[in-house]
């Protein structure tokens, strides 16, 4: 698993890459009551904001971290976003990306200097 | 509480936020629906932050109970508590949530200057039984509000509760009218909000039961009198009770030993609030939107309306009871979304799904907890048909919204 700035975890299998938030970004955030996921099939190039996230107190954004296509979206959390809360990171990943180059996981956080960046 | 239709909520726009913490990891749109900047950025802008934060009298309790903190009109504010929002928020509705809303200003003023104070709020205030509380608005002379806030009759002076933001500007606009403008500074301010809040307060205060909404009373607890009101900021029945800062901590434990009542952080006290329908100064109204505009008509009582026995004679009289009579340009409107996206404020209303110009915009809005879904209020073009559908322009796409009466949930207030 990696961790990006934002919050996200990233698992790769293959060239693809599944990707969520952190438990600690799913606590800051509170209880999520909407999830807008992108569409199957976009290109999207990292840095998009591909994803809106509501909680009762605030609208949110995940970026696509990597460039690639998004190949497969989780339609659970539509219909369950406090799926979010309850398991972050397993039922609530957000989508899976195909990507060029498996390399560009390199630069993201390992566990431990995630628990770094968040102060854990 | 003290403040119905005041307080400082806290909303996801540009111009005030209510969770965002130095940590947050994401940061909240703007009001447009763009984006800003993310990444543990504070999205607080409210622009009366001062540079060092104020602790509230109960800081330490706050810390005790799990508080997550953001800076508020000067203050470190209790967003949320453990529970968080959308549970704190039930929590409310079902029982008793005790918020701490010391932020609050406490203003007293001589009993003679009721007269004075008409000449500053367009709501019958001579007529104001003592014992009692009444809700107003400081207007200025274009008709637009100044500040929101209650007004209390007591045995020996006049109180007034005001919006934090505000409390520095409405003690100078008072001082330029009034002599003998006391801020009261030693005295913290708790609501207990909810049905059940009238059985947790009576077990410490009997004589609260007794109380009738918006009624005022002073009650010794433990030797300290508690100045409390039959109001509140929820839709809820339930009480606001300034107590001496020595007995503020004393009192709010005593409160919350009682298994019926839960600390309550300001992010549900803006969710109760916005679900009630009660207005949110700065969001609702402000010094370009009369209180008519507001859907606040009701506070001008009818002897200061045309034809009252002191009709007019507060700031903007002409344009507000010509609003009052011909009817106002916009009017303030509930909302549903028919999707599931919350539609939060500065959204921008239209009538139709494509094209047309804009006729209004969200003022506040979110998920409402008890609703179970996303609500709204907005300001609109006063001639927008009451049963058309409107549309929200919810990045780059025009959603549907129906136009629904204020509240959205029954009121609990014992009449």
């Amino acid at each position: 698993m990696k961790y990006t700035e934002d919050h996200e975890w990233l698992s790769l299998d293959g060239d693809i890459v599944t990707v969520g938030i952190t438990e600690y970004a799913a606590t800051q955030l509170g209880d999520v009551v909407f999830v807008e996921l992108p569409e199957i099939e976009t290109q999207v190039a990292r840095g998009d904001e591909i994803v809106v996230i509501e909680s009762v107190k605030a609208a949110s954004d995940i970026v696509a971290p990597l460039d690639g296509e998004i190949v497969e979206i989780n339609e659970a959390l539509v219909d369950n976003p406090a799926l979010v809360n309850d398991d972050p990171t397993g039922a609530a990943w957000f989508f899976k990306i195909k990507i060029e180059d498996d390399a560009a996981l390199d630069e993201f956080m390992d566990e431990d200097e995630y628990k770094d960046h968040i102060g854990e | 509480m003290w403040v119905s239709a005041s307080a400082e909520g806290i909303t996801i726009s540009g111009e005030r936020t209510e969770g965002a913490s130095q940590t947050r990891p994401f940061a909240a749109k703007n009001d447009a629906g763009r984006l800003r900047a993310w990444k543990g950025r504070n999205t607080m802008t409210d622009d009366a932050i001062a540079p060092s934060l104020t602790a509230l009298p109960l800081a330490a309790l706050h810390v005790e109970l799990g508080a997550k903190c953001v800076p508020f009109a000067g203050w470190s504010m209790p967003v949320q508590y453990a529970q968080g929002v959308m549970a704190e928020h039930l929590w409310t509705r079902s029982h008793a949530g005790l918020f701490d809303v010391s932020h609050m200003g406490q203003v007293r003023l001589p009993k003679s200057a009721l007269a004075a104070l008409e000449g500053l709020i367009p709501a019958d205030l001579l007529g104001l039984p003592e014992g009692r509380q009444r809700y107003g608005v400081f207007t200025n002379d274009a008709g637009g509000v100044l500040d929101d806030l209650m007004v209390a009759h007591r045995a020996d002076d006049i109180l007034l509760i005001v919006n934090a933001a505000r409390h520095a500007h409405d003690l100078a606009h008072l001082r330029a009218h009034i002599a003998g403008v006391e801020a009261v500074t030693d005295r913290a301010l708790l609501a207990l909000q909810g049905p059940e809040a009238e059985a947790a307060l009576a077990a410490l205060v009997p004589g609260v039961a007794a109380m009738r909404f918006m009624d005022v009373a002073v009650l010794p607890w433990q030797g300290a009198d508690l100045w409390i009101s039959r109001s509140g900021y929820t839709g809820e029945d339930g009480f606001e009770i300034s107590v001496p800062v020595t007995h503020a901590e004393g009192l709010a434990r005593a409160l919350l030993s009682d298994a019926r009542v839960a600390p309550i952080g300001l992010g549900a006290r803006d969710s109760l609030r916005l679900e009630a329908g009660l207005p949110l100064y700065g969001q609702e109204m402000d010094e370009t939107t009369s209180p008519v505009e507001a859907g606040q008509g009701w506070s001008i009582g009818r002897a200061r309306r045309a034809g009252g026995a002191r009709a007019g004679g507060f700031p903007g009289a002409e344009v507000i009871l010509d609003q009052l009579a011909q009817g106002a340009p916009r009017r303030r409107v509930g909302l549903l979304p028919e999707g599931r996206a919350p539609m939060r404020a500065g959204v921008a209303l239209f009538a139709a799904p494509e094209g047309d110009a804009q006729i209004g915009h969200i003022t506040s809005g979110g998920f409402g907890p008890s609703v179970g879904g996303p609500v709204a209020i907005g300001l609109i073009a006063a001639e927008t048909p009451a049963d058309a559908t409107l549309f929200g322009d919810l990045r780059g796409k025009r959603l549907a919204l129906r136009q629904v009466p204020l509240p959205f949930v029954p009121p609990g207030f014992k009449r």
